[in-house]
C-alpha cells in the first residue's frame, strides 16, 4: 500500500514540474540571452551585461515604461478610491438597488476586453463627433478605459470585508458622539483596509498587463506628449509586428521577472503565516 | 458639562440628514451607468444604423450574408473548443496533483502556476513565440499549431485555479467510501471525483472559451496574421473605422458571453470566487 502512493507521488510531482519547466521555458529563455549581447535569440552566446547598461539609455522603452507605471499607479488609485466608496454606498443600500448594482458590476468582470474596448471606443466616438466636435481621444479617454477595467475588481474584493464587519462598530462610534464622517474615516475604513489594499493591487496589476484598451483608447498624451502614449504592452506590439524588438527588451523582462516571482513567494509565505498565527490563536481562544 | 452633552445630538442632527453611507455609491453608480452601460447601449445603437445615424439592417445583413465573416465566427469556435480541450486535459490532472495533499503540500508550487499572468501578456507572448520559432514552429510554417500552443500556454492557469480550488472541496469520505465499498480506481473517478468537480470544470471553460474567441493578439502574433479570430476582425473594424460592422460583431460577442454565463449560473457560482483572485 505504501508502495503505491509513492509511486503516485513521483508521477505526480513530475508532472507537476514538467508543466511547470514547459510554462516557464519561454521567459527562462530570454532570462538567459539577456546575458547575451547577440542579436538573435538562440544565437552565439557571449556573456555580458551590455543590455542591461543599453536598457537605461534606451529613451524608446524608458518613455513606454513611465507611462505604462504612471497610468498603472492612476486608475488604480482612481479605480480603489470610487470602487470602496461605491462599495460601502451600494452595501448599505436597499435590497433592489444592490442586486441591480452587483449586477451591474458583473458585467465588465464576465465580458470580453475587447467588447468593452470597442464600445468604449465607439462612445468616445460618438460623443467626438456630436457632442465635443473633436477627436477626444487622449490621456483622459485611457484613463477612463482602465479604471473600468479594474473598477469592478475593487468593488468585489471590498464588498466582502464589509460583509465581515461587525455593524454595531459604526452604530457603537455614533452612539459615542462620532460624527458619520469621522466614523466612516476611523471605523469603517480601518476595517475593511485589507480589501482596499487588495483591491488596489488588483488594479495595479490589470492596467500594467493590459493591452487591447490601451490599443483603443489611447490617444496623444503623457509621457509621450504631441504624440499618441506609448505603454509597454503596446510598444512590444508594434516592436512584434515590425520584426524589430529592441535587444534591451530581454533584459527589462528578466528584470520584471524576478520582480513578480519575489512578489508572489513574498505574498504566498505572509498569507501562510498569516494562517498559520490566525490558527494558533483560534486555538487559544 | 451636562448642558454640553445635551447639545451635541442636535449639532449631529443635520449631518446625519445630509450624509447617509449609501450617498457614498453615487460616484461609483455614475460612473457604471456612463462607462459600462452607456457604452452598450451605444453599440447596440450603432449595430443597427447606418453612417448617417438612420435605422438599417444593414451591418447585421451584411454579417450573416458574408460567408466570409460567418466563418471566422466558425473558426473562433473551433480554435477556442481546441484550446478549452486541451487546457481541461492537462490542467486536470495538474490540478488533482497540486490539491492533493499525498502528492503536494507545498503552496508555492500553486502560486507559481498563477504569477505568469503576472508577468506582461505581451511579453510572455513575444517570448513563446520566440522559443516556438527557434525550435522550428514559426508562423509562417505551422499557424494553426503555432496559435494552438500560444492559446494553451496564455490560458492555463485560467483552468488551474478554478479546478484546484474545486479538489480542495473535494469530499474525501465519499471517494474512500466508494473504495471500500468495491469500486474500482476508475469508478471510484467516473462516479465521485468527475461529478464533484463538474462547477471546477464549467468555470474553467468559461474563463477559457470566450477569452480565446475574442483574443486577438496572441492568434495575431503567432499565425503572423494568417489565423483570423473573432476578435481579429473587431479590431479589424476598429482599424478601418467600420463602427457598424463592428458594433454588430461586440453585440453578437456579448449575446454569446450572455447566453453562457445564463447557461451556467448555478454551477459557476461557487467557483468563480475563488477564481477571480
Amino acid at each position: 500500500m505504501k508502495k503505491r502512493f509513492s509511486l503516485r507521488k513521483i508521477i505526480g510531482q513530475s508532472y507537476i514540474w514538467l508543466i511547470l519547466l514547459l510554462m516557464y521555458l519561454p521567459i527562462l529563455f530570454l532570462v538567459v540571452y539577456s546575458f547575451s549581447d547577440s542579436e538573435l535569440i538562440g544565437g552565439r552566446f557571449n556573456f555580458s551585461f551590455e543590455l542591461y547598461v543599453d536598457l537605461f539609455k534606451n529613451k524608446a522603452i524608458m518613455v513606454a515604461l513611465g507611462n505604462t507605471i504612471l497610468i498603472a499607479i492612476i486608475s488604480a488609485a482612481v479605480a480603489t478610491f470610487l470602487g470602496t466608496l461605491g462599495a460601502i454606498g451600494v452595501f448599505y443600500s436597499k435590497p433592489k438597488f444592490k442586486r441591480a448594482i452587483n449586477f451591474a458590476t458583473q458585467i465588465p468582470i464576465v465580458n470580453a476586453e475587447i467588447v468593452i474596448a470597442f464600445s468604449l471606443t465607439v462612445m468616445f466616438v460618438f460623443l467626438g463627433t456630436y457632442v465635443f466636435r473633436d477627436d477626444i481621444f487622449g490621456f483622459w479617454t485611457l484613463l477612463i478605459g482602465h479604471v473600468s477595467l479594474s473598477l469592478p475588481f475593487v468593488y468585489i474584493s471590498v464588498r466582502p470585508k464589509l460583509q465581515q464587519m461587525d455593524p454595531s462598530l459604526y452604530e457603537a462610534a455614533i452612539d459615542l458622539g462620532a460624527t458619520p464622517r469621522q466614523a466612516l474615516m476611523k471605523v469603517t475604513i480601518p476595517e475593511i483596509a485589507p480589501g482596499v489594499f487588495s483591491g488596489f493591487l488588483l488594479a495595479v496589476t490589470l492596467s500594467l498587463d493590459d493591452f487591447i484598451i490601451t490599443s483603443f483608447t489611447r490617444g496623444a498624451g503623457l509621457l509621450n506628449g504631441e504624440s499618441e502614449i506609448e505603454t509597454l504592452s503596446t510598444f512590444i506590439q508594434a516592436a512584434i509586428k515590425k520584426k524589430s524588438i529592441p535587444e534591451e527588451m530581454r533584459a527589462l523582462t528578466t528584470l520584471i521577472f524576478i520582480g513578480v516571482i519575489i512578489a508572489v513567494v513574498a505574498v504566498t509565505f505572509y498569507n501562510a503565516r498569516h494562517a498559520n498565527v490566525k490558527k494558533i490563536r483560534k486555538g487559544r481562544d | 458639562m451636562s448642558s454640553k452633552l445635551s447639545q451635541t445630538p442636535k449639532v449631529k442632527r443635520p449631518h446625519l440628514v445630509f450624509f447617509q453611507r449609501k450617498m457614498l455609491s453615487i460616484p461609483y453608480v455614475l460612473f457604471l451607468l456612463l462607462f459600462v452601460i452607456g457604452p452598450i447601449l451605444i453599440i447596440l445603437l450603432y449595430a443597427f444604423t447606418d453612417e448617417n445615424m438612420m435605422f438599417s439592417f444593414d451591418a447585421f445583413v451584411n454579417f450573416f450574408t458574408t460567408p466570409s465573416k460567418l466563418n471566422v465566427l466558425w473558426v473562433s469556435l473551433f480554435v477556442a473548443l481546441q484550446t478549452t480541450i486541451i487546457c481541461l486535459l492537462i490542467g486536470y490532472p495538474l490540478a488533482y496533483f497540486l490539491a492533493d495533499k499525498k502528492v503536494n503540500k507545498n503552496v508555492v508550487l500553486v502560486t507559481l502556476f498563477i504569477a505568469p499572468m503576472w508577468i506582461n501578456f505581451v511579453l510572455r507572448t513575444w517570448a513563446t513565440r520566440d522559443l516556438l520559432g527557434w525550435i522550428g514552429i514559426d508562423g509562417g510554417s505551422f499557424p494553426y499549431l503555432a496559435t494552438l500552443i500560444g492559446m494553451v500556454q496564455n490560458y492555463l492557469p485560467f483552468v488551474i485555479l478554478p479546478l484546484y480550488t474545486t479538489f480542495l472541496k473535494l469530499d474525501k469520505s465519499q471517494i474512500e467510501a466508494a473504495a471500500d465499498l468495491g469500486a474500482n480506481p476508475r469508478q471510484v473517478f467516473t462516479k465521485s471525483i468527475l461529478p464533484q468537480s463538474v462547477p471546477g470544470i464549467v468555470s474553467a471553460t468559461l474563463m477559457t472559451f470566450m477569452p480565446t474567441m475574442s483574443s486577438y493578439v496572441i492568434s495575431d502574433i503567432f499565425s503572423e496574421g494568417k489565423i483570423t479570430l473573432f476578435g481579429n476582425f473587431i479590431n479589424l473594424e476598429f482599424n478601418n473605422k467600420l463602427w457598424n460592422d463592428g458594433s454588430l460583431m461586440a453585440m453578437i460577442m456579448l449575446v454569446l458571453i450572455g447566453v453562457s454565463m445564463f447557461l451556467t449560473r448555478d454551477k459557476n457560482k461557487e467557483t468563480t470566487k475563488g477564481a477571480n483572485l
